[in-house]
């Protein structure tokens, strides 16, 4: 089944192994510089971001129905059966649709590249598809990221909201309705807000949306074609009519001018 | 060749090579370099204005073939030449616009084989892509008649009122699918513009944009090229322009209305200065104004109220595009002056041909009506035409 990743902030030590490992992963620089960075962008996918004594990562939610994937014209994003959101590369043609719509923000751009692509986690689909957790749920020392089946995960984090002193949590599973639900799940014991999630997400997938409008494009075009066409003629027709009468009369030498060009 | 320089050819001089300039930027430096565009704000100007409302100013193409070729309205047929010349100059000119924005432009074939239904942008993709060929057909008369071809013409004017068909839902199509595209983004776009009817409305305000264009390029033409429409033919566009942008109002309003956001209309914010911007240019203005009689029959008030639509429909779309996505991105974007120069380049090409156009090809009415061999020159003022003389200038 779909597999996902289970991140608790209140297990959260702030060691930033998981950025780490996902620049190891994704072949990207790591060093002190990078580490401080708090912003998700085209060379840290992941981040942990600090307040004080509390932390909470960013990464991509890998949507159960995606915006990027949904509005990219050409497939180069993609959600697999298996959970990640993939990305190729070869069939991008850099329009930045997929930024515009991701609720998260969560796609970034090449912007210094004269030939740019798009990047973001992929929830390192080749691992899962290889039956390994993700790196990051790999390095973590305190199991705050975990990896597993998402369903299971979803189970266990709402066990943990049920089994511990109310407080201890937000009574919000991030991830667990948001437009439609998303491979990642997120618990926190302070309000996302503070750590720049939107909570007023819509419960439906965003897709939802331009595709209501979409759909009805095939029945449009016969009908719109048949419209056109019968006012056409009945507009037309009319003339036809004149046009006899006048030649049968012979008295009025002509109908209205101006042939269709 | 010795050139006269005048204030319009100084101008369009300085736009290219101001243009020219930034393309080498573009393209040898990268997008980051070339333009204020970041990972909170994707897309700007070039999306915003060059495609969004250059598909807007092109509408006149679809909404006066239909009317003269589907409705039968026979009166206006001498817009029909102006309006698909203005539609196919535009939408060549948003394809090249395009090639600057994408950040892999050589692959701008690949919705073509790549195909994802899902997506508003790939229907789009599509729908330009077959316009634009449909406009290059139904533009072709006026060239082939020009160099005597026909075989040809007969060809194509066997074929004309499906291709209008084709054409009217194509057009239909892609502009209502410009204001789908931000269908996708309801927490991110501003509730003023942020509304599912947004195809409706940018479908309704194409149209009300074609007409208000096809009023401006005449009054233009009518300026620099001695060529004009006659005033009963303006006016009958004008009246309506006036239903259309009823309809559009009132619907408008009603939206508005239903969605409870009427009352953010008086509570100070940046986007409500804009919207209120939007709406007196695109609705309280030309409403006014096309109202009065005086105006409907006037040159003068004809082509400010076109101007006014035009600029008002201009701004709803940097509006949908830019303005409204701003808060929620939390960045204020600007354009960089290299965004401008090639929009400002691309524009100033848009001019260009236009003119060498309606020069060169009979696009515009003659005295005569029908068949006109040489060049129509002459029956120009000696001064004060500038695009004129540059191509005089040419030609020598």
């Amino acid at each position: 089944m779909s597999k996902g990743l289970l991140y608790d902030a209140t297990m959260c030590i702030g060691c930033k192994a998981c950025e780490q490992a996902c620049a190891d992963k994704n072949k990207l620089p790591y060093t002190e510089a990078i580490a401080a960075e708090e912003e998700q962008s085209d060379h840290k996918f992941t981040v942990v971001v600090t307040r004080g004594e509390k932390f909470m990562r960013h990464l991509c939610m890998n949507c159960a129905d995606p915006a990027c994937a949904s509005v990219c014209p050409v497939g180069a994003l993609r959600k697999t059966a298996a959970g990640p959101v993939i990305y190729e590369e070869d069939r991008c043609m850099g329009c930045r649709y997929c930024m515009a719509a991701c609720p998260f923000g969560v796609p970034k751009y090449e912007w210094n590249k004269l030939l740019p692509r798009i990047r973001k986690c992929t929830m390192c689909a080749d691992r899962v598809a290889a039956g390994q957790p993700t790196a990051c749920a790999e390095a973590c020392p305190t199991g705050a990221t975990k990896f597993g089946e998402h369903d299971d995960l979803l189970l266990e984090a709402r066990q943990r909201v049920w089994n511990n002193p109310r407080g201890k949590y937000v009574d919000h599973i991030l991830g667990r309705f948001e437009v439609g639900g998303t491979s990642v799940l997120l618990m926190s014991s302070v309000p996302f807000e503070q750590f720049g999630y939107r909570t007023d997400l819509p419960g439906d997938p965003l897709p939802t949306l331009t595709y209501r409008v979409l759909s009805r494009i095939p029945d449009i075009v016969p009908l719109g074609g048949v419209l056109l066409g019968g006012v056409w003629w009945i507009t037309h027709r009319r003339e036809e009519v004149a046009a006899t009468e006048g030649q049968q009369a012979q008295s009025k030498p002509q109908p209205p001018e101006g042939k269709i060009r | 060749m010795k050139i006269k320089w005048s204030f319009w050819k100084v101008v369009f001089v300085f736009l290219m090579a101001a243009g020219l300039y930034a393309t080498a930027v573009r393209f040898t430096q990268g997008l980051g370099h070339s333009t204020n565009l970041s990972d909170q704000f994707p897309w700007g100007l070039w999306v915003g204005f060059d495609v969004l409302c250059g598909v807007m100013l092109a509408a006149g193409g679809f909404t006066l073939t239909a009317a003269v070729h589907i409705l039968n309205i026979r009166r206006l047929q001498p817009i029909v030449r102006p309006a698909i010349l203005t539609a196919f100059l535009g939408y060549l000119l948003v394809c090249l616009a395009l090639m600057y924005d994408l950040g892999r432009p050589y692959r701008i074939w690949h919705p073509l084989v790549m195909r994802n239904p899902h997506s508003v942008m790939f229907e789009v993709a599509y729908c330009v892509m077959l316009y634009t060929t449909v406009l290059a057909l139904e533009f072709s008369p006026i060239v082939l008649e020009r160099f005597h071809l026909d075989r040809a013409l007969k060809v194509i004017r066997a074929v004309l009122i499906p291709l209008v068909i084709c054409g009217v839902i194509l057009s239909t199509l892609h502009q209502s699918s410009l204001g789908s595209l931000y269908l996708i983004v309801p927490e991110k776009l501003h509730p003023f513009w942020y509304s599912p009817l947004l195809p409706v409305f940018f479908f309704i305000s194409a149209i009300a944009v074609g007409l208000a264009m096809t009023i401006f390029e005449s009054s233009l033409s009518s300026k620099y090229f001695g060529r004009q429409l006659e005033l009963p033919i303006l006016a009958e566009l004008g009246r309506v322009l006036l239903v259309v942008l009823l309809v559009y109002g009132v619907l408008r309003f009603e939206d508005l209305l239903h969605r409870g956001v009427l009352k953010m209309l008086f509570q100070p914010s940046y986007e409500m200065y804009v919207f209120w911007i939007e709406l007196g240019l695109s609705l309280a203005l030309p409403l006014f104004l096309l109202s009065q009689r005086s105006v409907r029959t006037s040159p003068g008030g004809l082509y400010l109220a076109a101007v006014s639509v035009v600029l008002g429909f201009i701004a709803n779309r940097l509006n949908v595009s830019i303005t409204g996505l701003e808060t929620s991105s939390h960045t204020r974007y600007i354009p960089k002056w290299t965004e401008i120069a090639v929009t400002g380049a691309i524009m100033a090409a848009g001019f260009m041909l236009f003119s060498l156009a309606v020069k060169y090809l009979r696009i515009f009415p003659t005295a005569e009506g029908v068949e006109v061999e040489e060049e129509p020159s002459g029956a120009i003022g000696t001064e004060a035409v500038p695009a004129t003389q540059f191509l005089e200038d040419v030609r020598d």
